[in-house]
C-alpha cells in the first residue's frame, strides 16, 4: 500500500510506487494495442529530422499547437478595462466560459463576463430576443456603467447586426436609451485576439466620440496636451500599466490609459469580492478624443485603431512592445517629444541601472542562441532586446504574425551582427518550431507555457514570457517595459541560464568541478 | 438582506427560501419566474430536489455552464490517447480546451500519444465562404503523414461546422475508406447545440456507438475473455483518479479491460462490448453508452462512488456482487488492506474539519458524490448544485443530501455569491471562474473540476489527498490575514 497518512503523497509520487508501475505495464501489455517500442522509438528518431521538418513546413491545412487564441478572447481583455465595464458575448455561451476560464488561469483572478446564451433556435432564427433579453438581465443584476457588446463564431456566421439589435433593444427598454453599449464585431475566424483586442478599442471610441450610435452628437475635439495611451494585448497587463503610469507620473504628463484593466485583475483578498475595479473612466474616454497624440506600445494590437485615431486629428505612435535600453529610450523620448516634459532624473537613473546590469551580466548572454515565440509585438520586443544582450535571435516565431510583421522583424535582425542567422516565421505554429529546435538547435527558448512541451521534447530551457503562463505564479504582476521592466526580464533570462548551468554541472565526481558557487 | 442563525431545520428551510426570495429580486420579472424554479430547498422523502433541470440558460446572466463541443471534446473524446481529436473550426475552442483537464495518461507525447496537443483546423473567413469539407480532407492526410503512429481521429465539430452545413461524415467515410478502415469519427458537437456541455456527452456517446462499436462489430477480441471482465466507465483520470480506481478493481480479482476515457485507448473502445460487467463512476457524461451496451450487448452496468471510505466500501460490495465468492472475498479483503489506512486519515484530519459547513457547485457527478467523503471527515454539506444535471440526477442526489439543503441548478454568479455572503460555509468547492470571487470574499475554496492541481481524490489512495487538500484549504494561515488589524 504506497499511501500513507503520515506523508500523503502527492500524485507526482503516488504513481510512481510498484505497485502502479506493475499496473501500467499491465493495461499497456494486455489493452492498449500498444506501438512497438522499436516502431515507437524508430518514429519518435523520424520526428527529429530534417526528413521530417520539410514535410512538416509543407503542411498547408493543419495547425498543431498554435501560438495564438481568437479574436473574441481579446475583446474581453480591452472591455474589462473600462469602469465598471461588462462585457457581453453575443453568441454560445460555452465561448464565454472558456474566456473566463483562460484569464483567471493565468492571472489567478475572477473574470466577469456575460454570454447571450444563443442555442439552435437562435442560429435558426437569428439572436435578437437573446440579446433584447440578454441585455436587461445584466443591467439590472450588474448595475454596470457600460456593457461592452462583442461577438463569437456563431453570432458571425448567423450575420447578426448589433448595430440594429443593440438599437431595437434599446427600444424595447433592455437598457435605457442613453446608457452606453459600444459594440464590435469580432468574428474568430478573422485575425486573433490580438484583432479581438483592436476592434473593442476601436469600438469603444466609436461610441463615445461618434455620437454614440446616433443617440448623441459627434464630438468635437478640442486638442489639448494629454497623451493617450493603448498597451495592446498584454499578459504583463497589470505590472505593465502600473508601470506606465510610474513613468508618466515621474515625468509630470497628463496622460489617459484607454483599457486600464490593471486593477481588474488583481484585486485584493480583503473579505470583499470587487467585481468593478479601476478601469479607465468613461468620461475620460470621451476626453481622450481631445489628447495630442495617442501612444501604442503594440503596433499590431491597433492596425484599426490607431488610423482611426488618425483620422480625427491626433498624432499617433506605434511602438513594439518595447523592452530593453534603445526601445525603452526611443519609447521615453517619444512621450517626452510629444508632452514637452524631460525625461525625469529618476527614470535617466533608471536607464543608467539597467545599463549597469547588462554590463554585469551579458557576459553569460552574449552568442546564446535564442529561439522566440508569442504575439508579433512581443516577438519584436525581445527580439530586439537580445540583440542589445549580444545574444543571437534565430528563430522568431508568431502564428499570429503577417507578412509586413516578418519583413520589419527582418529589417530589425538586418540592423545587428547578432541578428545574421536568425530566420522569422510568421503564421507558423509550435509543431513547426519543434522540427527548428530539432534540426538547427538554439540554446533557449522564450514563449508561453504551452512551450513546456517544446522544453521537454527537445531538451531546451524555457524562459517563460508571454500569454498564457498558467504553470507559474505571478509572472503578471511584474513590469516587462521600461528600464524596470526590462531588468526583470533580464533576470529572468539569466535566472534560466543560471539554472541551466548549475543543472548541467552537479553531477558529483563526474562535472560537479564546475559546479560554481560564485558567477 | 439580513438572516436570523438558522437553528430547526424548519428555521433552515425558512431561511434558505428568504435567501432564494431575496435574490430573485435584482431580476426584471420574467428572468426571476424562471430562475425560481430553479432553486429550492431539499424536502426530505421527496423523488428529486425539486428544481427545474436540464433547461436553457437565460441570456445575460453569468452562468457558469459550458456546450457541447466542452462536452464532447472537452471530456469524452479528448482523453483518449492514442486518437487525433481535431478541434474543426476557429482556433479558440481548441486552444482553451488544450490539456486544461488534467487527463493524465502514460505515453509519448506526439508520437503514439496526442492528448495534451491542440489539433485545429484553424478556419478562416473563406473556409466559412465556402466550406472547410476539401480543408478537413487535406488535414485528414496531413495527419496520416505526420503523424503516423496515430489509431484514429475525431472530428470535433465547433459551432459553424453545422452552421455552413459541412458534410464531414462524408469526409470520414471517404478518408476511411482511403486509409484502410481506419477509424475516423466526426462529431456534431457545435456548442450551440442543447443549453450545455451534457448535450455533448451524449452527442459523443452516440458517435462511439456509431463510429467504433458498430463498425468493429463482431470482430474478435485482442484478449481472451475471464468471468471478471470489467469496464472503468466514465472516469477521466483527473489527477490520476481512474488509476487510483482501477488498482482497487484488480486487487479484488476483477480484470479493468477498458478505462473510459481517461488513458484511455482505441483498442479498449473497441473491447469494452466483451467486458462482463461496466462500472460507471460518471453516470452523466456516459449513462448513454452503458444503456446502449446493455441493450444491444447484454451487458448489464452498476454505477458507483469512489469518493471517501464509506462509499468506497460501498461500491466495492456493490460491484462484488455482480460477480461469484471470490470477488466477494476480494472485495472484503480489499477493505480490510485499507482500513488501517483510512482510520489513520480520519484520525488525523477529522478533529480538525469536524462542522465545518460546504457548498458545492460542480458538473457531472461530484455535487452528489463527494458528500459522503465530506462526511467521513465529519463535514456537512449545506448547499449544492449542477451546472447540467438533468431530473435523474436529482433523483440520485436525494440518496446523498439532508433535509432542508439549499438546491441551485445551473446558478447565477450573482445567486451562488449572495448564497455564499449568507450563509458563510467554511469551504466552497467549484471549478475556476469561481475559485478567486470566493478567495476574495476570504472563503476557503477548493476546485473541484481539476482538485485544484492535485489529486486524485478517488478510492483509497485519492481519499488522503483529498483530506489532506481539505485540511490544508480551510486551516490554511491566509484566511485569517484577509482583514487588516486595523480595519473595522
Amino acid at each position: 500500500m504506497p499511501q500513507n497518512a503520515d506523508n500523503v503523497l502527492d500524485h507526482f509520487n503516488l504513481f510512481r510506487q510498484p505497485e502502479y508501475k506493475e499496473m501500467f505495464e499491465n493495461k499497456k501489455k494486455n489493452f492498449e494495442n500498444p506501438v512497438a517500442d522499436d516502431a515507437l522509438e524508430q518514429a519518435r528518431e523520424w520526428t527529429k529530422t530534417e526528413e521530417y521538418k520539410e514535410k512538416n513546413f509543407a503542411r498547408e491545412a493543419l495547425t498543431v499547437n498554435p501560438a495564438k487564441a481568437c479574436q473574441p478572447l481579446g475583446a474581453v481583455f480591452a472591455a474589462v478595462g473600462f469602469e465598471s465595464t461588462i462585457p457581453f458575448v453575443h453568441g454560445s455561451q460555452g465561448c464565454v466560459a472558456y474566456y473566463r476560464s483562460h484569464f483567471s488561469r493565468h492571472f489567478k483572478e475572477p473574470t466577469s463576463c456575460v454570454s447571450s446564451s444563443m442555442t439552435e433556435d437562435a442560429a435558426v432564427f437569428g439572436g435578437l430576443n437573446n440579446m433584447i433579453d440578454g441585455l436587461a438581465n445584466t443591467y439590472n443584476m450588474y448595475k454596470p456603467k457600460m456593457i461592452a457588446v462583442s461577438t463569437t463564431c456563431m453570432a458571425e456566421v448567423i450575420g447578426d447586426d448589433l448595430n440594429a439589435f443593440i438599437k431595437t433593444s434599446k427600444e424595447k427598454g433592455s437598457v435605457p436609451a442613453e446608457f452606453d453599449v459600444p459594440f464590435a464585431h469580432t468574428p474568430a475566424f478573422v485575425g486573433s485576439h490580438i484583432t479581438g483586442y483592436d476592434n473593442v478599442i476601436k469600438g469603444v471610441l466609436e461610441h463615445f466620440w461618434d455620437g454614440k450610435a446616433g443617440t448623441a452628437p459627434k464630438l468635437d475635439r478640442t486638442p489639448n496636451e494629454s497623451i493617450n495611451f493603448l498597451g495592446g494585448f498584454d499578459g504583463y497587463t497589470v505590472g505593465n500599466l502600473r508601470e506606465v503610469k510610474r513613468i508618466f507620473a515621474s515625468m509630470g504628463v497628463d496622460y489617459t490609459i484607454l483599457g486600464d484593466n490593471s486593477d481588474v485583475w488583481d484585486t485584493p483578498t480583503d473579505g470583499e469580492f470587487r467585481m468593478y475595479d479601476g478601469g479607465t473612466k468613461l468620461d475620460d474616454v470621451a476626453a481622450a478624443l481631445n489628447a495630442k497624440a495617442t501612444i501604442s506600445m503594440q503596433e499590431y494590437c491597433t492596425e484599426k485603431t490607431l488610423p482611426y485615431i488618425a483620422s480625427k486629428g491626433q498624432e499617433v505612435v506605434a511602438l513594439n512592445h518595447p523592452v530593453g535600453v534603445a526601445a525603452t529610450d526611443k519609447f521615453f523620448m517619444e512621450i517626452s517629444r510629444l508632452s514637452g516634459k524631460p525625461i525625469s532624473e529618476e527614470l535617466t537613473k533608471e536607464r543608467g541601472r539597467l545599463v549597469d546590469a547588462i554590463a554585469d551580466s551579458s557576459a553569460h548572454i552574449h552568442g546564446k542562441k535564442f529561439a522566440i515565440y508569442g504575439d508579433p509585438d512581443l516577438c519584436y520586443g525581445l527580439a530586439a532586446f537580445l540583440l542589445e544582450l549580444g545574444a543571437e535571435p534565430t528563430h522568431i516565431l508568431a502564428t499570429n504574425g503577417g507578412k509586413n510583421w516578418a519583413e520589419k522583424v527582418q529589417a530589425l535582425l538586418d540592423s545587428s551582427p547578432f541578428g545574421k542567422d536568425c530566420k522569422v516565421y510568421p503564421g507558423k505554429d509550435l509543431w513547426h518550431m519543434r522540427s527548428l529546435l530539432f534540426t538547427e538547435p538554439v540554446d533557449y527558448l522564450i514563449g508561453n507555457t504551452y512551450g513546456k512541451y517544446l522544453d521537454r521534447d527537445t531538451g531546451t530551457p524555457l524562459i517563460r514570457i508571454g500569454f498564457p503562463i498558467f504553470d507559474r505564479h505571478h509572472k503578471h504582476r511584474y513590469p516587462v517595459w521600461g528600464y524596470q521592466g526590462s531588468m526583470n526580464v533580464l533576470v529572468w533570462i539569466l535566472d534560466a541560464i543560471f539554472e541551466d548551468i548549475d543543472r548541467n554541472t552537479n553531477v558529483v565526481a563526474k562535472s560537479d568541478y564546475s559546479f560554481d558557487i560564485i558567477r | 438582506m439580513s438572516v436570523a442563525p438558522a437553528e430547526s431545520i424548519e428555521d433552515l428551510k425558512a431561511r434558505n427560501k428568504e435567501l432564494i426570495q431575496e435574490v430573485l429580486k435584482v431580476y426584471p420579472e420574467k428572468t426571476a419566474k424562471r430562475r425560481a424554479k430553479h432553486l429550492g430547498n431539499f424536502e426530505d422523502g421527496k423523488p428529486d430536489c425539486g428544481v427545474k433541470s436540464n433547461i436553457k440558460s437565460i441570456p445575460g446572466v453569468m452562468t457558469i455552464r459550458g456546450c457541447a463541443y466542452a462536452g464532447s471534446k472537452g471530456v469524452v473524446w479528448g482523453p483518449i490517447k492514442d486518437m487525433i481529436h481535431i478541434s474543426h473550426g476557429p482556433v479558440g475552442c481548441g486552444q482553451y480546451s488544450w490539456a486544461s483537464r488534467r487527463n493524465y495518461y502514460i505515453g509519448t507525447t506526439g508520437v503514439d500519444t496526442f492528448g495534451t496537443m491542440q489539433f485545429t483546423s484553424d478556419f478562416q473567413e473563406k473556409d466559412i465562404v465556402f466550406g472547410g469539407d476539401k480543408k478537413l480532407a487535406k488535414i485528414i492526410d496531413e495527419i496520416e503523414e505526420l503523424f503516423p503512429l496515430n489509431k484514429g481521429i475525431s472530428i470535433q465539430s465547433e459551432c459553424p461546422i453545422g452552421l455552413i452545413g459541412d458534410d464531414i461524415e462524408a469526409v470520414s467515410k471517404a478518408k476511411s475508406k482511403e486509409y484502410e478502415g481506419k477509424t475516423i469519427v466526426p462529431v456534431r458537437c457545435e456548442g450551440f447545440r442543447g443549453v450545455s456541455q451534457s448535450l455533448g456527452h451524449h452527442l459523443a456517446n452516440d458517435a462511439i456507438r456509431d463510429w467504433v462499436f458498430d463498425k468493429t462489430e463482431g470482430k474478435p477480441a485482442r484478449f481472451e475473455s475471464t468471468p471478471y471482465d470489467v469496464a472503468i466507465i466514465g472516469d477521466y483520470n483527473i489527477g490520476g483518479d481512474a488509476w487510483s480506481s482501477r488498482i482497487l478493481l484488480e486487487e479484488m480479482g476483477l480484470r479493468v479491460v477498458a478505462q473510459w476515457s481517461g488513458d484511455g485507448t482505441i483498442a479498449e473502445l473497441e473491447a469494452t462490448p466483451k467486458a462482463k460487467l461496466n462500472v460507471l463512476h460518471c453516470y452523466r457524461s456516459m449513462n448513454y453508452i452503458s444503456r446502449h451496451m446493455e441493450e444491444k450487448y447484454g451487458i448489464p452496468w452498476c454505477e458507483y462512488n469512489f469518493f471517501g471510505p464509506s462509499k468506497i466500501e460501498e461500491s466495492l460490495r456493490k460491484i462484488a456482487s455482480h460477480f461469484d465468492d471470490k470477488i466477494k472475498e476480494g472485495a472484503e479483503r480489499v477493505i480490510a488492506k485499507y482500513r488501517p489506512l483510512m482510520d489513520a486519515v480520519i484520525a488525523k484530519y477529522r478533529p480538525r474539519l469536524e462542522g465545518k459547513k460546504v457548498m458545492l457547485y460542480v458538473g457531472g457527478l461530484r455535487p452528489r458524490h463527494v458528500i459522503g467523503a465530506y462526511e467521513d471527515l465529519g463535514m456537512e454539506v449545506v448547499g449544492t448544485g449542477y451546472e447540467f444535471a438533468h431530473n435523474d440526477d436529482y433523483q440520485r442526489t436525494t440518496h446523498y443530501v439532508k433535509d432542508g439543503t439549499l438546491i441551485y441548478d445551473d446558478v447565477t454568479g450573482y445567486e451562488f455569491e449572495k448564497f455564499v455572503e449568507k450563509i458563510q460555509p467554511d469551504l466552497v468547492g467549484s471549478g475556476i471562474k469561481e475559485k478567486y470571487v470566493f478567495q476574495k470574499m476570504g472563503v476557503p475554496f477548493r476546485q473541484m473540476h481539476s482538485w485544484d492541481y492535485s489529486g486524485p481524490y478517488h478510492g483509497y489512495d485519492g481519499f488522503a489527498i483529498f483530506a489532506r487538500d481539505m485540511d490544508m484549504a480551510i486551516n490554511a494561515p491566509v484566511w485569517k490575514m484577509a482583514k487588516a488589524p486595523w480595519a473595522a
